[in-house]
């Protein structure tokens, strides 16, 4: 699980990826690689298609052609629950949570790939199913201290406080137990407490090795947190590379980053 | 508390038949508590994934016939001269093949259409149930159509050397309606309290999000269709065993519409829920009828059916619980959802 010995070899790769909604183009011809252990942003203005990326890799799009790669392995024709049996989990940009159960539940249905009971387990009430509900009922206590939410753990999550709401979407793809974690927009709308917390927490993560594909819109949060910056504006790539050379780069303050930043960037 | 309520529940409901006599009165009791095992089986699909089975009938009436057709026998000629003979089976076999039966269907239905969601999987469940119905009533050689299938014998047990127990009177058949309760019970129970039942109510909740922890859709919707329409038929086969007669009416949409009401008046998502519900609609018509003309019966019915509505839109099992501040225990779904979903 140590994410140095792991580097620079290649978890996630894009090649070639365009995606078409009739006439729409809105991925042209994307490709790009995560490495193991690293964490990359995906930033553009709205409607660039950085969400669209997130839906073809975990099989919720299918591509119009190209080919997206997880540790060797196509995932072209998987289904989402497929995609995450594979390792990689994402969260949503909007609602992320199971509303109307608590948090502590939340996190048990996350854990659901991690049940060992079979139906007749749970029909017969064998040992087994009770064995493996005191295991998911312990993991799901440790990603909810994780993720620091564990005293709202009896609470519903529909009442949670949004930044808390955000935190119970990340434990919950955490219960999936990935290798990768694909986190669309998670700071949005949160304060900046909430989102020191939240880049804690991504650091903590980092720490455990797991991978990291980031799309957001805070530019101080991408820039203190990636290894790496892709760029799309237009469903296409227009810049890559660490955080202090896309801060320069003319392209992408044109397109994005706008003037401010090239100033802020040279103080 | 909350853990002996059921045993408590049960306690009560075994002590029935020693207290009252009155066969009218058991009766009711055991007609209420077959239609209260087909509310529960709805409950498993419309209160846990949140499909809404309208063709809920199908089921209990395929098991009926099932049932009946097994233990009776039947001779039918099939299309190209094949001709079938069954000679009839012992009665707990047809009790065993009537839930068979109705899973396979169950199964199929789901297949079928779990691929809509929604409204269209209520156009697909009541166009299941009426197709069904017509078989029934033009299908003549094997189910007698209109005629109807007579003489069906009464439930029994046992093997063969060792004696049979036939559930003829109303005391031995109130025990067996309440023992077949009680199982259902506890399998839609122990279901519900599982990682399967929390696969349900992902699906219910939030279907992309339950996709993306790695939840298998339609495996889980399937599986509910399939338990839901097994019980479902088990009901079915006490009611023919019980009435000893069945005729293509056992597949009217009222008789749907019945368990939908029991469901959605007990508190939809709620163990408790049908029972509460189907006790309290099963006995309505008993008791109007002491002091109300006909008509007034089922206007009576139909205010106190809109009442509980509008009063407690998500039911009497989760409002009492919240006067009592009892509550579902921390993590368990159901009383939780219907207050949210209600707040909104």
């Amino acid at each position: 699980m140590d994410a140095r010995s792991t580097q620079a070899q290649p978890a996630l790769s894009i090649e070639h990826i365009a995606v078409h909604f009739g006439g729409l183009v809105a991925i042209s011809d994307m490709s790009f690689v995560v490495n193991e252990g690293e964490v990359v942003s995906l930033i553009g203005p709205n409607g660039a298609g950085k969400t669209t990326a997130f839906n073809v890799i975990t099989g919720f799009l299918r591509p119009t052609q190209g080919e997206v790669r997880y540790r060797g392995s196509s995932l072209n024709n998987l289904k989402p629950h497929e995609v995450t049996s594979l390792g990689l989990a994402r969260t949503f940009q909007r609602t992320s949570v199971f509303q109307s159960v608590s948090v502590f539940e939340n996190v048990m249905i996350g854990l659901h790939r991690r049940g060992r009971s079979r139906l007749w387990d749970t029909l017969l009430a064998l040992p087994r199913e009770r064995e493996s509900e005191r295991e998911l009922r312990a993991r799901a206590a440790e990603i909810l201290a994780l993720v620091g939410i564990e005293r709202r753990s009896r609470e519903l999550a529909g009442s949670l406080a949004y930044g808390d709401q955000r935190l119970l979407g990340v434990a919950l793809a955490l219960a999936a137990d990935p290798s990768m974690l694909l986190l669309d927009e998670p700071v949005s709308g949160m304060n900046a407490t909430e989102t020191a917390r939240f880049m804690h927490l991504l650091d903590c993560l980092r720490g455990l090795g797991v991978t990291i594909l980031l799309v957001e819109h805070d530019m101080p949060m991408v820039m203190g947190v990636s290894d790496r910056i892709v760029v799309l504006n237009y469903g296409r790539i227009i810049a890559e590379g660490p955080p202090a050379a896309i801060q320069g780069n003319p392209e992408v303050i044109r397109a994005y980053l706008g003037q401010g930043a090239k100033k802020r960037a040279r103080d | 508390m909350k853990r002996f309520l059921p045993w408590i529940a049960l306690l009560a409901l075994t002590s029935v038949p020693m207290w009252l006599k009155d066969p009218y009165l058991l009766n009711a009791f055991v007609t209420t508590g077959i239609f209260i095992v087909a509310a529960m089986s709805l409950n498993l699909l419309l209160g846990y994934t949140g499909q809404l089975s309208l063709g809920h009938v199908a089921f209990f009436g395929i098991g009926a016939y099932t049932s009946a057709l097994v233990s009776l026998g039947f001779d039918v000629e099939l299309v190209g001269g094949f001709r079938v003979i069954h000679e009839p089976w012992p009665v707990w076999l047809g009790f065993i093949m009537a839930i068979l039966v109705s899973g396979l269907c169950g199964y199929i239905v789901g297949k079928l259409s779990f691929r809509v969601r929604g409204a269209y999987f209520v156009i697909v469940t009541i166009s299941f149930a009426e197709v069904v119905r017509l078989v029934a009533l033009n299908w003549v050689e094997l189910t007698q159509g209109p005629l109807a299938l007579t003489s069906i014998p009464p439930m029994a047990l046992g093997l063969p050397g060792l004696g049979y127990f036939e559930f003829f009177s109303k005391q031995s058949n109130f025990y067996l309606v309440l023992g077949v309760v009680a199982l259902s019970y506890v399998i839609i129970s122990r279901l519900v309290n599982s990682r399967i039942g929390r696969a349900m109510v992902a699906l219910k909740e939030n279907e992309s999000l339950a996709v993306s922890v790695g939840i298998d859709v339609t495996r889980y919707l399937v599986l509910a269709a399939v338990v839901s329409a097994g019980i479902a038929g088990a009901a079915g086969s006490l009611y023919a065993h019980y009435l000893k007669i069945i005729d293509p009416d056992v597949f009217l949409f009222l008789y749907t519409v019945t368990m939908v009401i029991m469901v959605i008046s007990g508190g939809k998502g709620t163990l408790a829920g049908p029972i509460v519900g189907g006790l309290i609609f099963g006995f309505i018509p008993v008791v109007a009828r002491s002091f109300a003309a006909p008509e007034i019966q089922w206007i009576l019915y139909g205010l106190f059916m809109i009442l509980i509505v509008f009063v407690l839109p998500q039911g009497i099992v989760p409002a009492i619980e919240k006067w009592f501040g009892v509550g579902e225990e921390p993590g368990v779904p159901g009383a939780a959802a219907a207050k949210i979903q209600d707040a909104r």
